[in-house]
This record gives C-alpha cells, sequence and structure tokens, in this order.
C-alpha cells in the first residue's frame, strides 16, 4: 500500500525535478555552451533507463510470483522486436497485446 | 501582419502534432487505469499527470512506490527516466531562449516528447521563423496532447476498477516501455546502451530498493557515451 504522505512527496517532487530538469537550459543556461562529454552522457539517458526497468519486470514478472512465463517473454520480444523494425509504437504494442493473450490462451 | 502569421504557425503545430493524439489516449488512459490499481484515488491520479506531465517518469514512480521502495529511490529513479527533459531543454534554448521569461516557463512545463521532437524539426527546417512564431508553433503542438493526457488519465482512472485480471495488466506497463524503446535505438551506441543496461539490471535486480536499477542506468549511460567516442574515433582515422 502507498502512503499518503509518501505519495504527495513523490507528486510534488517529482514535478518540482522535471520541471527543473525541463526549465534548466531554456530558462536559465541560455545560449552558453554545455560540456561535450555530459551531451553525450545525457544523450543516452533514456535509453539506459528504460530497459534496465523492464528486463527485470519482463523476466521475472510479478504477476506469477517471479516465475519467468513464456507468455510474457514472447511477448516482450514481439513488442521490441517490432519497434526496432517498424519504429511504430503503437502497432508494438498491439502486436504484443495478442502475443501476450494468445500465449496465456494457449500456454495457461 | 504579425499576428496573422503567429496564428497559423499555432494552427501549423497543432496540424502536426494531431496524430500524437492516437499515442496518448492508450497511454494516458493506462496510466489511469494502473494507478487506481496501485490504490490511488482519482484526484491523486488527476494531480500526479497535471503535476509531473511525464508519462514514463509516472510509471517507474508508480512501479517502484507499489514495490515499497524508499522515496528517494522513487524519486531518483523517476527524475533520471525523465533527464532526457533537460536534453530537451538544452536542445531548445537557441531557437526559444530569447522569449520571454514567462513564456520560456510555460514552454519548459510543456516540453514533452511530442512537442519536443516536432518543435525543434520545424526550426531546424525553417531558419526564418520569428521568434513569436515559433513559440506559437511549439504551443500549437502542444494543444492536441497535454488536455488529452489529462482528460484520459482521468478516464482510465473512473474506469480503473472495471478492468477484469486476466487483461493482464502488470504487463502492459512493461510492453509500452519496450515499444517505446525500439524506436529509441537509432545507432550502434544506442543499441549498446541499452544491452549493457539490461546486463546491468538482471545482474543487479538483487539489491534492494531497486537501486540495480540505478546501476543499470549508470552503466548504460556510460557505455553509450563510450561507445560514441569510438566509432567517432574510427571514423576520423
Amino acid at each position: 500500500m502507498i502512503s499518503q504522505t509518501e505519495l504527495w512527496i513523490v507528486i510534488f517532487g517529482l514535478g518540482l525535478g522535471s520541471f527543473g530538469m525541463r526549465f534548466l537550459f531554456l530558462g536559465l543556461v541560455g545560449d552558453r555552451p554545455l560540456p561535450a562529454w555530459l551531451l553525450r552522457h545525457l544523450r543516452y539517458t533514456a535509453v539506459a533507463i528504460l530497459p534496465g526497468l523492464v528486463a527485470p519486470l519482463a523476466v521475472w514478472p510479478a504477476a506469477t510470483g517471479g516465475e519467468t512465463d513464456p507468455a510474457r517473454l514472447a511477448a516482450a520480444a514481439t513488442t521490441l522486436t517490432l519497434g526496432y523494425v517498424t519504429k511504430n509504437v503503437i502497432l508494438s504494442i498491439l502486436a504484443g497485446g495478442v502475443v501476450l493473450f494468445g500465449g496465456l490462451y494457449l500456454l495457461g | 501582419m504579425a499576428s496573422s502569421s503567429v496564428k497559423s504557425a499555432y494552427w501549423k503545430g497543432f496540424r502536426d502534432a494531431t496524430p500524437f493524439i492516437v499515442v496518448i489516449i492508450p497511454f494516458s488512459t493506462l496510466f489511469g487505469v494502473i494507478a487506481t490499481e496501485a490504490g490511488l484515488s482519482v484526484f491523486e491520479i488527476l494531480s500526479m499527470s497535471v503535476v509531473v506531465i511525464a508519462g514514463a517518469a509516472q510509471f517507474t514512480a508508480l512501479q517502484l512506490m507499489t514495490e515499497n521502495a524508499p522515496t528517494f529511490v522513487v524519486l531518483a529513479s523517476s527524475l533520471a527516466v525523465n533527464l532526457r527533459m533537460a536534453m530537451y531543454s538544452a536542445s531548445l534554448t537557441p531557437y526559444l531562449g530569447a522569449a520571454p521569461g514567462w513564456q520560456r516557463a510555460i514552454m519548459a512545463y510543456f516540453t514533452v516528447d511530442q512537442s519536443y521532437a516536432l518543435s525543434v524539426l520545424k526550426f531546424e527546417t525553417e531558419p526564418k521563423m520569428t521568434l513569436p512564431e515559433r513559440v506559437a508553433y511549439f504551443m500549437g503542438t502542444v494543444s492536441p496532447v497535454c488536455p488529452n493526457w489529462y482528460l484520459f488519465t482521468l478516464v482510465g482512472a473512473l474506469v480503473g476498477q472495471s478492468i477484469p485480471p486476466w487483461m493482464a495488466l502488470d504487463f502492459a506497463v512493461p510492453i509500452t516501455f519496450l515499444a517505446m524503446i525500439g524506436p529509441m535505438l537509432r545507432t550502434g551506441a544506442h543499441l549498446v546502451a541499452a544491452l549493457v543496461s539490461v546486463a546491468l539490471a538482471l545482474c543487479f535486480a538483487w539489491v534492494p530498493y531497486n537501486l540495480g536499477l540505478m546501476v543499470a542506468g549508470l552503466g548504460g549511460m556510460m557505455a553509450g557515451a563510450q561507445t560514441e567516442v569510438i566509432v567517432a574515433r574510427r571514423a576520423d582515422t
């Protein structure tokens, strides 16, 4: 259960932090150039965080008590592959959903 | 005729962003649904979407809170997911940095994947746009996207409890993220960053409070940056 206090701290902390990052350069830095090494690392932020977040969820899903589930693994592989090949987010989500439900129906 | 060119820039932005409604509706509805499943009230869910206005970070925060991670880990991890907003902000500054402070503050709040991507592309291809036209175009791209983010978060929160468990909603978030990762893997360096992140996340999954994610994120970023340097060096020689 999520506590009320924690939730509101997270909502406002995340709101302030997100706004801070959005405002940081546009609002404060202006046209001054940033160090190249920092920009180089920032470029890979999203692509370094999201896969790390998803990998354990895909391999050891909470819904099966951490047991690797072929249907979920197949759905994950399908979604990622389609997203990479087609660059179409919606199509990939739908295909992943179809594989997930198909797999759960056939195997479960 | 300044005002009519500004108006037309706004509507151009609006039209260019309209197709994104197709992405926003399921994504925001899903957030409302998942947040309801996690025990949040409708008011809390809507507040979060209005205050934070960043889908991936909101999903991350929610996921970690349901896993009872400490607050600072929740904040650090979800802000890390949102770090790309700082990149967007840096990239928009040459085009919008001269706008009045209050306009920059409003645009900063509305800097999301869609408004950023469309605007920067437009500003690059049409360098003759005036500053008011750029601001208008940016706000035009925001208009179909952000209000729908709020609205369908609310819809998701309201229908949330009526979604049955066989729909395997636990896996909706992983699938949504996986679908977003695919198009992000534009270069070898992006691919290396993602692979290192996955490997580290799986190796360090035993670390309490999801700190393994921080290791994976930092490791992935360093791997991506390093690969970029190596590739550039090779291209030079």
